[in-house]
Protein backbone atom coordinates (compact mmCIF):
# COMPACT_ATOMS: atom_id res chain seq x y z
CA UNK A 1 0.00 0.00 0.00
CA UNK A 2 1.32 3.46 -0.83
CA UNK A 3 2.19 5.46 2.25
CA UNK A 4 0.65 8.86 2.81
CA UNK A 5 2.64 12.06 3.26
CA UNK A 6 1.51 15.57 4.16
CA UNK A 7 3.79 18.43 3.15
CA UNK A 8 4.02 21.75 5.02
CA UNK A 9 5.20 24.80 3.01
CA UNK A 10 4.92 28.58 3.26
CA UNK A 11 2.96 31.07 1.16
CA UNK A 12 5.90 31.71 -1.14
CA UNK A 13 6.51 28.12 -2.19
CA UNK A 14 2.76 27.59 -2.53
CA UNK A 15 2.75 30.30 -5.19
CA UNK A 16 0.42 32.55 -3.19
CA UNK A 17 2.86 35.43 -3.04
CA UNK A 18 5.94 36.90 -1.44
CA UNK A 19 6.28 39.10 1.58
CA UNK A 20 3.05 40.96 0.82
CA UNK A 21 1.27 37.64 1.46
CA UNK A 22 3.28 36.60 4.52
CA UNK A 23 0.19 37.16 6.67
CA UNK A 24 -1.68 34.42 4.78
CA UNK A 25 -3.71 32.24 7.16
CA UNK A 26 -3.37 28.46 7.28
CA UNK A 27 -4.99 26.50 4.47
CA UNK A 28 -4.93 22.95 3.13
CA UNK A 29 -4.84 21.73 -0.42
CA UNK A 30 -5.31 18.16 -1.60
CA UNK A 31 -2.27 16.72 -3.34
CA UNK A 32 1.08 18.41 -3.82
CA UNK A 33 2.02 22.03 -4.38
CA UNK A 34 5.27 23.86 -5.15
CA UNK A 35 8.35 21.80 -4.24
CA UNK A 36 6.00 18.89 -3.48
CA UNK A 37 6.01 18.08 -7.17
CA UNK A 38 9.73 17.30 -7.22
CA UNK A 39 9.48 15.60 -3.83
CA UNK A 40 6.71 13.36 -5.11
CA UNK A 41 8.83 12.36 -8.08
CA UNK A 42 11.81 11.63 -5.83
CA UNK A 43 9.68 9.51 -3.51
CA UNK A 44 8.83 7.29 -6.49
CA UNK A 45 6.36 4.57 -5.48
CA UNK A 46 7.23 4.66 -1.79
CA UNK A 47 4.69 7.31 -0.91
CA UNK A 48 2.28 9.89 -2.20
CA UNK A 49 1.86 13.49 -1.06
CA UNK A 50 -1.85 13.41 -0.27
CA UNK A 51 -2.12 16.94 1.07
CA UNK A 52 -0.26 20.21 1.45
CA UNK A 53 -0.71 22.57 4.37
CA UNK A 54 0.28 26.19 3.84
CA UNK A 55 0.67 29.21 6.09
CA UNK A 56 2.22 32.65 5.69
CA UNK A 57 5.53 32.94 7.54
CA UNK A 58 4.69 36.14 9.39
CA UNK A 59 1.24 34.92 10.35
CA UNK A 60 2.62 31.69 11.80
CA UNK A 61 5.36 33.42 13.79
CA UNK A 62 3.11 36.13 15.12
CA UNK A 63 0.33 33.72 16.16
CA UNK A 64 2.04 30.41 16.98
CA UNK A 65 -0.45 29.34 19.64
CA UNK A 66 -3.37 29.86 17.30
CA UNK A 67 -1.81 28.47 14.13
CA UNK A 68 -0.05 25.36 15.45
CA UNK A 69 -3.23 23.50 16.49
CA UNK A 70 -4.99 24.55 13.26
CA UNK A 71 -2.15 23.26 11.12
CA UNK A 72 -2.00 20.09 13.17
CA UNK A 73 -5.71 19.42 12.61
CA UNK A 74 -5.32 19.96 8.87
CA UNK A 75 -2.43 17.48 8.83
CA UNK A 76 -4.34 14.97 10.95
CA UNK A 77 -7.25 15.17 8.53
CA UNK A 78 -5.16 13.54 5.82
CA UNK A 79 -4.20 10.59 8.09
CA UNK A 80 -0.55 10.65 7.02
CA UNK A 81 2.22 8.17 7.81
CA UNK A 82 4.90 10.87 7.70
CA UNK A 83 5.12 14.65 7.43
CA UNK A 84 7.62 16.66 5.38
CA UNK A 85 8.34 20.33 6.18
CA UNK A 86 10.12 22.77 3.90
CA UNK A 87 12.94 22.85 2.93
CA UNK A 88 13.30 26.28 4.56
CA UNK A 89 16.96 26.96 3.64
CA UNK A 90 18.05 30.06 5.62
CA UNK A 91 14.62 31.68 5.86
CA UNK A 92 14.32 32.30 9.60
CA UNK A 93 10.56 32.60 9.97
CA UNK A 94 9.94 29.68 7.58
CA UNK A 95 12.42 27.60 9.56
CA UNK A 96 10.66 28.47 12.81
CA UNK A 97 7.30 27.50 11.27
CA UNK A 98 8.69 24.19 9.97
CA UNK A 99 10.16 23.53 13.42
CA UNK A 100 6.90 24.26 15.22
CA UNK A 101 5.06 21.92 12.84
CA UNK A 102 7.70 19.24 13.40
CA UNK A 103 7.38 19.53 17.17
CA UNK A 104 3.58 19.34 17.14
CA UNK A 105 3.52 16.41 14.70
CA UNK A 106 6.15 14.38 16.53
CA UNK A 107 4.70 14.99 19.97
CA UNK A 108 0.98 14.91 19.30
CA UNK A 109 0.60 12.70 16.22
CA UNK A 110 3.72 10.67 17.02
CA UNK A 111 4.71 10.59 13.37
CA UNK A 112 8.19 10.94 11.86
CA UNK A 113 9.04 14.32 10.35
CA UNK A 114 11.53 15.07 7.58
CA UNK A 115 12.71 18.57 6.73
CA UNK A 116 15.58 20.62 5.40
CA UNK A 117 17.33 23.77 6.64
CA UNK A 118 20.55 25.69 6.39
CA UNK A 119 22.78 25.08 9.39
CA UNK A 120 22.39 28.66 10.72
CA UNK A 121 18.60 28.74 10.48
CA UNK A 122 17.34 29.59 14.00
CA UNK A 123 14.51 27.09 13.57
CA UNK A 124 17.07 24.30 13.44
CA UNK A 125 18.65 25.10 16.76
CA UNK A 126 15.28 25.10 18.48
CA UNK A 127 13.54 22.20 16.77
CA UNK A 128 16.10 19.78 15.31
CA UNK A 129 15.23 17.10 17.84
CA UNK A 130 11.69 16.85 16.49
CA UNK A 131 12.57 15.73 13.00
CA UNK A 132 15.16 14.47 10.56
CA UNK A 133 16.50 17.62 8.94
CA UNK A 134 18.74 17.55 5.90
CA UNK A 135 21.43 20.23 5.85
CA UNK A 136 20.69 22.46 2.86
CA UNK A 137 22.31 25.40 1.11
CA UNK A 138 21.36 28.83 2.43
CA UNK A 139 19.03 29.64 -0.45
CA UNK A 140 16.59 27.94 -2.80
CA UNK A 141 19.41 27.38 -5.27
CA UNK A 142 20.02 24.27 -3.14
CA UNK A 143 16.59 22.83 -3.90
CA UNK A 144 17.90 20.24 -6.34
CA UNK A 145 20.24 18.78 -3.71
CA UNK A 146 17.75 19.05 -0.85
CA UNK A 147 14.84 17.24 -2.49
CA UNK A 148 16.49 13.85 -3.17
CA UNK A 149 18.14 13.88 0.28
CA UNK A 150 14.82 14.55 1.99
CA UNK A 151 13.03 11.95 -0.13
CA UNK A 152 15.69 9.37 0.75
CA UNK A 153 15.18 9.97 4.49
CA UNK A 154 11.41 9.75 4.07
CA UNK A 155 11.65 6.46 2.19
CA UNK A 156 13.89 4.94 4.86
CA UNK A 157 11.61 6.04 7.69
CA UNK A 158 8.48 4.84 5.87
CA UNK A 159 10.12 1.43 5.46
CA UNK A 160 10.30 1.33 9.25
CA UNK A 161 14.06 1.68 9.31
CA UNK A 162 16.33 4.08 11.14
CA UNK A 163 18.32 6.33 8.77
CA UNK A 164 22.04 5.69 9.15
CA UNK A 165 22.87 9.33 8.47
CA UNK A 166 22.14 12.08 6.03
CA UNK A 167 20.49 14.31 8.61
CA UNK A 168 21.59 16.90 11.16
CA UNK A 169 22.37 15.47 14.57
CA UNK A 170 19.21 15.71 16.63
CA UNK A 171 20.78 15.93 20.07
CA UNK A 172 19.09 12.74 21.27
CA UNK A 173 20.87 9.99 23.18
CA UNK A 174 20.18 6.29 22.83
CA UNK A 175 21.30 3.59 25.25
CA UNK A 176 23.17 0.55 23.94
CA UNK A 177 25.30 -2.27 25.33
CA UNK A 178 28.98 -1.75 24.56
CA UNK A 179 31.32 -4.69 24.29
CA UNK A 180 34.06 -3.10 26.39
CA UNK A 181 33.40 -1.48 29.71
CA UNK A 182 33.73 2.28 30.17
CA UNK A 183 37.10 2.30 31.94
CA UNK A 184 38.62 0.25 29.15
CA UNK A 185 37.21 2.55 26.47
CA UNK A 186 38.42 5.65 28.32
CA UNK A 187 41.96 4.27 28.63
CA UNK A 188 41.94 3.27 24.96
CA UNK A 189 40.98 6.82 24.08
CA UNK A 190 43.71 8.25 26.30
CA UNK A 191 46.34 5.96 24.76
CA UNK A 192 45.28 7.06 21.28
CA UNK A 193 45.52 10.66 22.33
CA UNK A 194 49.00 10.15 23.79
CA UNK A 195 50.09 8.41 20.61
CA UNK A 196 48.85 11.37 18.60
CA UNK A 197 46.18 9.24 16.89
CA UNK A 198 42.67 10.42 16.19
CA UNK A 199 39.94 9.37 18.59
CA UNK A 200 36.24 10.08 18.86
CA UNK A 201 34.59 11.19 22.06
CA UNK A 202 31.48 9.26 23.10
CA UNK A 203 29.88 12.36 24.53
CA UNK A 204 30.38 15.54 22.60
CA UNK A 205 30.05 18.58 24.82
CA UNK A 206 27.46 21.06 23.62
CA UNK A 207 28.81 24.45 22.65
CA UNK A 208 27.29 27.07 24.92
CA UNK A 209 27.67 30.29 23.05
CA UNK A 210 26.26 32.65 25.62
CA UNK A 211 27.26 36.06 26.86
CA UNK A 212 26.78 36.95 30.51
CA UNK A 213 24.30 39.80 30.95
CA UNK A 214 26.08 43.08 31.47
CA UNK A 215 25.25 44.93 34.69
CA UNK A 216 22.25 47.22 34.45
CA UNK A 217 22.64 50.94 33.89
CA UNK A 218 22.41 52.53 37.33
CA UNK A 219 20.53 55.63 36.27
CA UNK A 220 19.30 55.69 32.71
CA UNK A 221 18.50 59.42 33.06
CA UNK A 222 22.22 60.04 33.02
CA UNK A 223 23.14 57.35 30.51
CA UNK A 224 24.33 57.72 26.94
CA UNK A 225 22.40 55.44 24.60
CA UNK A 226 22.77 54.35 20.99
CA UNK A 227 20.44 52.90 18.35
CA UNK A 228 21.37 49.86 16.28
CA UNK A 229 19.11 47.82 13.99
CA UNK A 230 19.23 44.66 11.92
CA UNK A 231 15.99 45.72 10.23
CA UNK A 232 17.82 47.68 7.56
CA UNK A 233 16.76 51.28 8.34
CA UNK A 234 18.72 53.59 6.02
CA UNK A 235 18.47 57.15 4.66
CA UNK A 236 16.28 57.50 1.58
CA UNK A 237 17.99 56.02 -1.45
CA UNK A 238 20.11 53.58 0.61
CA UNK A 239 23.35 55.52 -0.01
CA UNK A 240 25.67 52.66 0.96
CA UNK A 241 23.71 50.13 -1.10
CA UNK A 242 23.27 47.73 1.79
CA UNK A 243 22.00 44.52 0.23
CA UNK A 244 18.43 43.37 0.94
CA UNK A 245 19.78 39.92 1.81
CA UNK A 246 23.15 38.57 2.95
CA UNK A 247 24.38 42.10 3.71
CA UNK A 248 28.08 42.61 3.03
CA UNK A 249 28.30 45.73 5.24
CA UNK A 250 26.64 47.90 7.83
CA UNK A 251 25.86 51.62 7.58
CA UNK A 252 26.42 54.49 10.00
CA UNK A 253 24.11 57.51 9.73
CA UNK A 254 23.81 60.76 11.63
CA UNK A 255 20.80 61.44 13.82
CA UNK A 256 21.83 65.02 14.44
CA UNK A 257 19.31 66.78 12.24
CA UNK A 258 16.61 64.14 12.25
CA UNK A 259 13.74 64.16 14.76
CA UNK A 260 11.44 61.89 12.83
CA UNK A 261 11.88 59.20 10.20
CA UNK A 262 9.38 59.39 7.36
CA UNK A 263 8.79 58.41 3.76
CA UNK A 264 10.77 61.43 2.56
CA UNK A 265 14.00 60.91 4.49
CA UNK A 266 14.34 57.16 5.02
CA UNK A 267 13.49 53.63 3.95
CA UNK A 268 14.36 50.04 4.76
CA UNK A 269 16.98 48.09 2.83
CA UNK A 270 15.71 44.81 4.26
CA UNK A 271 14.30 42.08 2.05
CA UNK A 272 12.41 39.12 3.37
CA UNK A 273 9.59 41.08 4.95
CA UNK A 274 6.96 43.34 3.43
CA UNK A 275 8.65 46.78 3.44
CA UNK A 276 5.47 48.80 2.86
CA UNK A 277 4.89 49.73 6.51
CA UNK A 278 8.54 50.49 7.21
CA UNK A 279 8.84 52.68 4.13
CA UNK A 280 5.71 54.65 5.07
CA UNK A 281 7.12 55.47 8.50
CA UNK A 282 10.52 54.08 9.44
CA UNK A 283 10.00 54.95 13.10
CA UNK A 284 8.15 51.62 13.06
CA UNK A 285 11.56 49.92 12.75
CA UNK A 286 13.89 52.46 14.38
CA UNK A 287 11.99 54.60 16.91
CA UNK A 288 13.81 57.88 16.24
CA UNK A 289 10.77 60.13 16.86
CA UNK A 290 10.17 58.69 20.30
CA UNK A 291 13.86 58.52 21.20
CA UNK A 292 14.28 62.23 20.46
CA UNK A 293 11.18 63.01 22.52
CA UNK A 294 12.34 60.93 25.45
CA UNK A 295 15.73 62.64 25.23
CA UNK A 296 14.08 66.07 25.36
CA UNK A 297 11.92 64.89 28.26
CA UNK A 298 15.05 63.89 30.15
CA UNK A 299 14.13 60.21 30.33
CA UNK A 300 17.71 59.34 29.39
CA UNK A 301 20.89 61.38 29.41
CA UNK A 302 22.27 61.68 25.91
CA UNK A 303 22.20 60.03 22.52
CA UNK A 304 25.12 58.77 20.43
CA UNK A 305 25.07 60.82 17.25
CA UNK A 306 24.77 57.94 14.80
CA UNK A 307 22.54 55.01 14.18
CA UNK A 308 23.98 51.79 12.82
CA UNK A 309 22.10 49.56 10.44
CA UNK A 310 22.46 46.30 8.63
CA UNK A 311 20.12 43.73 7.16
CA UNK A 312 19.63 40.57 9.18
CA UNK A 313 18.02 38.67 6.30
CA UNK A 314 20.24 35.73 5.39
CA UNK A 315 23.33 37.46 6.76
CA UNK A 316 25.79 34.93 8.13
CA UNK A 317 26.50 34.80 11.83
CA UNK A 318 30.18 35.43 11.17
CA UNK A 319 29.46 38.66 9.28
CA UNK A 320 26.90 39.88 11.82
CA UNK A 321 29.49 39.33 14.53
CA UNK A 322 32.10 41.24 12.58
CA UNK A 323 29.82 44.25 12.00
CA UNK A 324 28.71 44.24 15.63
CA UNK A 325 32.30 44.22 16.86
CA UNK A 326 33.13 47.23 14.69
CA UNK A 327 29.99 49.03 15.88
CA UNK A 328 30.72 48.24 19.53
CA UNK A 329 34.23 49.72 19.25
CA UNK A 330 32.79 53.00 18.00
CA UNK A 331 30.15 53.05 20.74
CA UNK A 332 32.74 52.44 23.45
CA UNK A 333 34.96 55.18 22.03
CA UNK A 334 32.02 57.58 22.43
CA UNK A 335 31.36 56.45 26.03
CA UNK A 336 27.99 54.89 25.26
CA UNK A 337 26.42 53.12 28.28
CA UNK A 338 23.70 51.05 26.65
CA UNK A 339 22.23 50.01 23.32
CA UNK A 340 18.72 49.61 21.93
CA UNK A 341 18.84 47.11 19.08
CA UNK A 342 15.73 46.57 16.98
CA UNK A 343 15.05 43.63 14.69
CA UNK A 344 12.31 42.89 12.23
CA UNK B 1 24.86 41.27 16.87
CA UNK B 2 23.19 41.64 20.25
CA UNK B 3 25.55 39.14 21.78
CA UNK B 4 28.68 40.57 20.21
CA UNK B 5 27.91 44.12 21.35
CA UNK B 6 27.13 42.86 24.84
CA UNK B 7 30.38 40.88 24.83
CA UNK B 8 32.16 44.22 24.38
CA UNK B 9 30.79 45.32 27.73
CA UNK B 10 27.63 47.20 26.77
CA UNK B 11 24.17 46.17 27.97
CA UNK B 12 21.85 45.70 24.99
CA UNK B 13 18.08 45.57 24.97
CA UNK B 14 16.77 43.63 21.99
CA UNK B 15 13.42 44.86 20.67
CA UNK B 16 12.01 42.18 18.39
CA UNK B 17 8.85 40.31 17.52
CA UNK B 18 9.92 36.66 17.33
CA UNK B 19 11.07 36.22 20.92
CA UNK B 20 12.09 32.54 20.52
CA UNK B 21 14.67 33.57 17.91
CA UNK B 22 16.01 36.25 20.22
CA UNK B 23 16.26 33.70 23.03
CA UNK B 24 18.06 31.14 20.90
CA UNK B 25 20.41 33.79 19.53
CA UNK B 26 21.31 34.69 23.11
CA UNK B 27 19.94 38.17 23.80
CA UNK B 28 19.78 38.84 27.53
CA UNK B 29 17.28 41.72 27.78
CA UNK B 30 14.36 41.26 25.40
CA UNK B 31 11.36 43.53 24.83
CA UNK B 32 8.72 41.85 22.61
CA UNK B 33 7.37 44.06 19.84
CA UNK B 34 4.28 44.25 17.66
CA UNK B 35 4.80 42.48 14.33
CA UNK B 36 7.63 41.48 12.00
CA UNK B 37 7.15 44.20 9.33
CA UNK B 38 6.42 46.90 11.95
CA UNK B 39 8.02 45.99 15.29
CA UNK B 40 7.53 49.46 16.76
CA UNK B 41 4.27 50.50 15.21
CA UNK B 42 0.83 49.39 14.16
CA UNK B 43 -0.61 50.75 10.91
CA UNK B 44 -4.14 49.90 12.06
CA UNK B 45 -3.94 52.63 14.73
CA UNK B 46 -4.08 56.37 14.29
CA UNK B 47 -0.68 58.06 14.10
CA UNK B 48 -1.06 59.42 17.64
CA UNK B 49 -2.04 56.05 19.06
CA UNK B 50 0.80 54.42 17.17
CA UNK B 51 3.33 56.85 18.59
CA UNK B 52 1.97 56.30 22.09
CA UNK B 53 2.41 52.56 21.62
CA UNK B 54 5.98 53.09 20.38
CA UNK B 55 6.75 55.36 23.32
CA UNK B 56 5.45 52.74 25.73
CA UNK B 57 7.70 50.06 24.18
CA UNK B 58 10.82 52.25 24.14
CA UNK B 59 10.24 53.28 27.76
CA UNK B 60 10.00 49.59 28.58
CA UNK B 61 13.38 49.15 26.86
CA UNK B 62 14.86 51.93 29.00
CA UNK B 63 13.51 50.22 32.10
CA UNK B 64 15.01 46.92 30.93
CA UNK B 65 18.45 48.53 30.61
CA UNK B 66 18.05 49.69 34.19
CA UNK B 67 17.07 46.26 35.50
CA UNK B 68 19.68 43.92 36.99
CA UNK B 69 19.30 40.41 35.58
CA UNK B 70 21.18 37.16 36.04
CA UNK B 71 19.74 35.29 33.04
CA UNK B 72 17.87 35.90 29.79
CA UNK B 73 14.82 37.98 30.64
CA UNK B 74 11.76 38.90 28.57
CA UNK B 75 10.24 42.21 29.63
CA UNK B 76 6.55 41.79 28.87
CA UNK B 77 5.33 44.65 30.99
Amino acid sequence: MTKRIVHYINQFYAGIGGEDKADHRPERRDGFAGPGMALGAALKDAAEIVGTVICGDSYFNEHPDEVTPQVLEMIRGYAPDLVIVGPAFNAGRYGMACGMVAKAVSEQLELPVVGGMYIENPGLDLYKRYGYFVETANSATGMRQAIPAMAALARTLLAGEQPAGGYIERGLRKNYFAEKRGSRRAVDMLLKKLAGESFATEYAMPVFDRVEPQPAIKDVRRARLALVSSGGPVPKGNPDHIESSSASKYGKYSLKDIDDLNAQNSETAHGGYDPVYANQDLDRVLPVDVIKELLRDGEFGSLHEYWYSTVGNGTSVANAKKYAAAIAEQLLADHVDGVILTST
Amino acid sequence: MVKEIEAHGLPVVHMCTVVPISLTVGANRIVPTVAIPYPLGDPSLSLDEEKALRRKLVRRALAALQTEISEQTVFNA
